[in-house]
């Protein structure tokens, strides 16, 4: 079998690559049905969206689960998570349960947001995360908020706040990295650098190469990674992790993915060409590393079928959970505008 | 001031909302090297509803520029550009995200000429798609135009019609201060005839779109649109309505609402912003201060948005803001039973 592009290692001879010899067949498990599940996830909303059952729009992730899985693996339950537009997968990642996500987006009283915030707002606050935002760059001065709180409240946890590249052309993005740093406070940026800002080239909106090079202005690190090589993601996360719980301080971390849908439902894709998104379909996360897996008899591609296909079940029945959910009583549409 | 029917020139063609309002930046930028447009993906992707189009092939990418992500940045660029000679056209994505350009937007383009006695003008305008419909949830369907109705030097206007979209514009570019276009998204596809030519819908200048005698029904926007079509079913009950779309809310057509008011003895107002707080309170009180006041035969009647955030829900969304429906059993109560 031909090496997939970018994969490193598709010899079972050659020794596996430090990144991944650092996961054990368990993290690598469950790193590879979230990845699935995200996937799963996307595509049956996709279908969802053409056959009319949801409305409004959405942001598909397809083509980034690695950099949503990969930051979050080594996270613990109760670590925090701020999440974007395009958050479906950073949110099945932190371990929502797809049903309700997939209730909240057919607008139902069970979803996570009992059917008041769909795609965009998806939060799921029992597990940490915070919420989508439908705001670029929203989230970023919020999760300084929540290492404050962290901090005063003497915890031991971490706060990963998500962002694409065309947030970190917002103010927000810099002040909230100074503030970071002048506080020390125990935040992990990621950057995840799928090249657009939805029309706009990160090359066209950007000063400088890579959003990584702008943590040298908050005198924090700044680590770019290849966001669609799971084991090198979280080999990068870990330490930020790690660091922010020591009390180090911030990291930014950018993850250099790709989308390969159109930004949103909308999109024509008028700005960039079919042989580009080609070249980053042959780049898939997923396949490139259950072919490393494979090449290093981690796995049987049986038993990789089988995570996948426990994936497929699972959000089949999330959907079914959905269906069958009840719509919110209309009589009720000032619930919750104020706390009690 | 001079009210007029809903008369546009005849033997024109249909032109949607959109393309009349690219077809006003067209002439615009053609008539005028000073003006330009900016703004979200506004170029090669033609604008997140489609409304600059083409715009970026026909004038390139020196007077149809995309920008970063940086709402006070551009807003700030507009302000610097207007005092020093230039005509700039601002698209927000989404009239929400001017929550992140309102310092330059209400500290200093709506005070510069007033600050510096009369010294400087800033002849920018914003255009922001605003309004609910479309199950894009409370961070993307707020109606927020009342809020800049509250600030001295700024003009707020509001198109229902393709005509009115494009004249307003031309209107707006040619005003020597700061304009915002509030335009609706579900307006957007809606056709009606617009003359070829470039022509001005005076700011300030309400028009009616209906006659009538037994009440005044007020709106702009797509309440106007409703409006009209409640007034059309309520002939039907003989209920004769009289419709007033305000198009501008700063500069407001006080003198046309008031003539009605003593006409017709009713006044019923319909926006779509939340109700409390908002155009319908300080046209209630305009009336009430004035001699109109005297010839009410029943209470003023607002109907505005609930007292809530935009719900994702679309039966709930629906039902947070007036439908035709709504205005309608309102005028019907109003005037059979002497109160909405
Ligand atoms: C403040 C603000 N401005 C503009 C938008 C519209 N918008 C939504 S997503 C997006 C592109 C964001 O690009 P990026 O941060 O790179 O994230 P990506 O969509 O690529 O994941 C834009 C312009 C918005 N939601 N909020
Ligand atoms: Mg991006």
């Amino acid at each position: 079998m031909a090496s997939l592009p970018g994969s490193r290692t598709a010899d079972a001879q050659a020794p596996e690559r430090a990144e991944l010899a650092a996961l054990g067949d368990d993290a690598l498990r469950v790193a590879l049905s979230r990845m699935h599940l995200i996937r799963k996830f996307e595509e049956t909303a996709e279908a969802s969206y053409m056959r009319g059952l949801i409305h409004g729009t959405m942001h598909l992730s397809i083509g980034q689960e690695a950099s949503a899985v990969g930051t979050t693996l080594k996270l613990e339950r109760d670590d925090y998570i701020l999440s974007t537009h395009r958050g479906h997968g950073h949110c099945i990642a932190k371990g929502a349960d797809p049903a309700r996500m997939f209730a909240e987006f057919f607008g139902k009283e069970n979803g996570y947001c009992r059917g008041r915030g769909g795609s965009m707002h998806i939060a799921d606050v029992e597990g940490g995360n915070l919420g989508a935002n439908g705001i670029v760059a929203g989230g970023l001065p919020i999760a300084v908020g929540v290492g404050m709180s962290i901090k005063a409240q003497k915890q031991h946890r971490v706060c990963m706040v998500f962002f694409g590249d065309g947030a970190t052309n917002e103010g927000a993005f810099h002040e909230s990295l100074n503030m970071a740093s002048i506080w020390r406070l125990p935040i992990v940026f990621v950057c995840e650098n799928n090249k657009y800002g939805m029309s706009m080239d990160i090359a066209r909106a950007m000063a400088v190469p890579n959003v990584a090079d702008r943590a040298s202005s908050y005198a924090i690190p700044g680590i770019a990674v290849d966001g669609n090589d799971l084991p090198a993601v979280v080999a990068a996360a870990e330490p930020a992790i790690d660091l922010a719980r020591r009390g180090g301080g911030p990291t930014l971390l950018e993850c250099k993915t790709y989308r390969l849908r159109g930004h949103s439902k909308s999109d024509r894709n008028l700005y960039r060409t079919k042989e580009e998104i080609e070249t980053w379909r042959d780049k898939d996360a997923i396949r490139r590393l259950e072919h490393e897996l494979v090449a290093h008899n981690r796995f049987a591609e049986t038993e990789l079928r089988a995570i996948e296909e426990a994936a497929h079940k699972t959000i089949e029945q999330a959907l079914e959970f959905a269906k069958a959910s009840p719509d919110p009583d209309p009589a009720q549409l000032t619930r919750d505008v104020y706390a009690d | 001031m001079p009210t007029e029917l809903a008369t546009p020139e005849a033997a024109t063609r249909e032109l949607s909302y959109a393309e009349a309002i690219r077809e006003g930046l067209a002439q615009a930028m053609q008539a005028d090297e000073r003006v330009f447009l900016f703004g979200e993906d506004v170029g090669v992707y033609g604008g997140a509803f489609g409304v600059s189009g083409d715009l970026f092939h026909r004038f390139g990418p020196e007077r149809v520029i995309d920008t970063p992500i940086s709402e006070l940045g551009i807003a700030g660029a507009a302000v610097g550009a207007a005092i020093t000679g230039m005509k700039p056209v601002l698209e927000l994505q989404f009239s929400d995200f001017v929550t992140l350009a309102m310092e330059q937007i209400v500290n200093q383009a709506a005070k510069i000429h007033f600050m510096f006695g009369g010294k400087a003008t800033v002849p920018m305008v914003v255009r922001l798609p605003g309004g609910s419909g479309t199950g894009a949830a409370a961070q993307h369907s707020q109606s927020l135009e009342a809020w800049f109705a509250h600030v001295p030097g700024l003009k707020v206007v509001q198109p229902s019609t393709p005509h009115d979209a494009k004249g307003l514009l031309l209107a707006a570019i040619d005003d020597p201060n700061p304009v915002l276009i509030f335009e609706h998204k579900l307006l957007y596809k809606t056709r009606g005839p617009v003359p070829e030519d470039p022509y001005r819908v005076p700011i300030g200048n309400a028009a009616v779109r209906r006659v009538g005698r037994d009440l005044t029904i007020v709106g702009s926007s797509i309440m106007a649109i409703r409006a009209a079509a409640a007034a059309a079913r309520l002939a039907a009950e003989d209920i004769d309505a009289e419709v007033i779309d305000l198009r501008s809310l700063r500069p407001l057509d006080f003198a046309t609402i008031a003539a009605s008011v003593r006409k017709t003895h009713r006044l019923l107002i319909v926006y779509e912003g939340v109700k409390i707080m908002g155009i319908g309170a300080e046209i209630s009180a305009m009336i009430a201060e004035s001699d109109a006041f005297d010839f009410l035969d029943a209470p003023i009647a607002r109907l505005g948005g609930a007292d809530v955030p935009l719900p994702y829900n679309p039966v709930l969304e629906k039902a947070a803001v007036p439908q035709e429906d709504d205005i309608v059993a309102a005028a019907r109560r109003l005037v059979r039973e002497g109160r909405a």
